[in-house]
């Protein structure tokens, strides 16, 4: 164990030196609470001095997505990160980044809403971050993390896929996630990949100069031919189709025998284990869904749960009933599903969702 | 072993402070720990606290219905926290400031007058890891030698040379801590 490097830290903490030694190209952002720590600790590290890594404060949200989309358009591994009202600023150029289907990741560290709200956590952007945000027919792939650890995991998987399928991804944490502190395993420093390495992965699309190529790479989310906008969005929507049959994940916790089904993602979910191992000291028989991806959405799972003839979900969000919907889908009205929630950064324990489940799916 | 534990006070205390502490000493103790705070407009002048698990196994949440024990340093934090203290669990709390003691006798309670103590010793640097002490002699979780290494890696450098001093406090803390009931 000697080579691992256990550090107790912030999840905000975390997500800046895990994008150091992923390598990393460039972080443009402008602060906000409860997510401050992020550029706040990338300019302690000052990665410009030992990998490159460009690190920036845009005057504002809108400025730092677009260059966010500027930087992804040359094939650079690029991302921002903000919270709430932030991500609301940014949802234009989020609309721009998939329909020019450039790579990013972005991350989301939640606070309560709607409006500036409060800095307390919540998960009232599910809707924001899964179904749209900004304009159009696109998903951004997104990765719900519940632990420092996963904070840190998922900034190399987010850049993974988001390059994978050329689709920008979002971590979508929050408060809770992003302040408390846990012991985290880091990465070993990645070299920045070389201009050639960029090339043989992204030489097809981005806009790296011309070089030898016989034609120009041009990004961009225009096409005013209706026939031809049709065809980018028939081949966006393939793309997705193959995102939701191969990239949702998920974990189980005592589901196999569980009569009744908690699903919660992200700081949620941490408390919902609890409750699970509060309730099986009990007899009853509770088990938990956590979506790790909620777009893809973990649908199969929980609709071979309801097959299976599982009694009651309930689904449990720091918001007013949002990814229930999903539930509901993917259950396909085979078992009851109820939501119970916390709004406006306040939060439920253990014990307040053993008493919700009881309430409102044990008879 | 799991110790769940809540320390509440005003900002400015050094109420995050000794929970992170006590989270480095868990962490060189080879336990898993959570460390989570309020944050924002509490630390700014209101109340402040965190919670602090420590785990010989995997800590599923970092939110607790109730605690083992609870750090108490002010009326506001007495008044919400004292429910909230497992059967049998611990409360200790300064007096410095409490109007209103507290009530409950399923529950040990010590008192620790570490306010007053820093006062007459004319340190108030010292407060916060006075009562880490008076806490880790009523239950001693994590080794001391584990808070020592725990005290330096929650301090920067420049502030090292405060650790014997801060030893002392520690050991000054458990000394002055007692048992009401």
């Amino acid at each position: 164990m000697a080579d691992k490097e256990v550090k107790l830290m912030k999840g905000n903490e975390v997500i800046a030196h895990a994008a150091v030694r992923c390598g990393c190209d460039g972080y443009f952002g402008y602060p906000i609470t409860p997510q401050s720590e992020v550029m706040e600790t990338l300019m302690e590290l000052e990665p410009w001095k030992t990998t490159g890594m460009v690190v920036l404060q845009a005057e504002s949200e809108v400025s730092s997505i677009n260059m966010v989309y500027g930087g992804a358009a040359t094939g650079k591994k690029v991302m921002t990160s903000s919270s709430s009202p932030g991500v609301s600023l940014m949802s234009e150029g989020l609309s721009y980044i998939a329909a020019s289907e450039l790579p990013c990741l972005i991350v989301n560290c939640q606070r309560g809403g709607p409006g500036l709200g409060t800095i307390q956590p919540s998960q009232g952007d599910y809707f924001q971050a899964c179904k749209g945000g900004g304009h159009g027919d696109y998903h951004l792939i997104v990765l719900a993390p519940a632990s420092v650890q996963e904070m840190h995991d998922f900034v190399g998987l987010g850049f993974d896929l988001a390059f994978k399928y050329r689709n920008p991804a979002m971590i979508l944490a929050d408060g809770a996630i992003g302040q408390m502190m846990e012991k985290v395993v880091l990465a070993p420093q990645q070299p920045r990949r070389t201009k050639e390495e960029l090339l043989a992965q992204c030489g097809e699309w981005a806009t790296t100069g011309k070089g030898e190529r016989t034609t120009q790479n041009i990004c961009t989310s225009l096409e005013l031919q209706s026939e031809l906008m049709e065809k980018i969005n028939e081949r966006m929507q393939a793309k997705y189709r193959e995102i939701e049959e191969k990239e949702a994940r998920w974990e189980e916790i005592e589901c196999d025998d569980a009569d009744y089904i908690i699903v919660a993602f992200g700081s949620s979910a941490r408390i919902c284990s609890a409750t699970v191992e509060m309730a099986r000291k009990e007899g009853l028989k509770v088990g938990l869904l956590r979506p790790i991806t909620l777009y893809p959405f973990p649908t199969k799972p929980l609709a071979a749960l309801a097959e299976r003839g599982v009694k009651g979900f309930l689904s449990v969000e720091l918001n007013a009933g949002q990814m229930v919907e999903d539930v509901r889908l993917a259950v396909e009205g085979k078992a009851p599903v109820k939501h119970y929630g916390r709004m406006g950064g306040m939060m439920f324990n253990p014990q307040d969702v053993l008493d919700e489940l009881k309430a409102k799916l044990v008879k | 072993m799991k110790e769940t534990i809540i320390i509440a006070g005003f900002g400015g205390q050094g109420v995050l402070s000794m929970g992170k502490i006590l989270a480095y000493s868990g962490v060189m103790q080879d336990f898993e720990v959570t460390w989570m705070p309020s944050y924002g407009p509490e630390m700014r002048g209101g109340t402040a606290n965190v919670t602090v698990v420590l785990s010989d196994s995997r800590i599923s949440s970092p939110i607790a219905s109730e605690f083992d024990s609870a750090i108490i340093l002010n009326q506001q934090s007495l008044d919400k926290f004292e429910s909230k203290v497992k059967p049998g669990g611990i409360l200790i709390y300064d007096t410095n400031g409490i109007t209103h003691a507290p009530t409950r006798t399923d529950i040990n309670v010590y008192t620790i007058d570490a306010a007053a103590e820093c006062a007459r010793l004319g340190n108030a640097k010292m407060f916060n890891t006075m009562i880490l002490g008076g806490y880790l002699k009523v239950k001693p979780v994590v080794k001391m030698e584990n808070v020592m290494e725990g005290l330096k890696k929650s301090l920067p450098e420049r502030a090292w040379k405060l650790l014997p001093q801060n030893e002392e406090a520690i050991r000054h803390g458990g000394e002055i801590i007692k048992k009401i009931r």
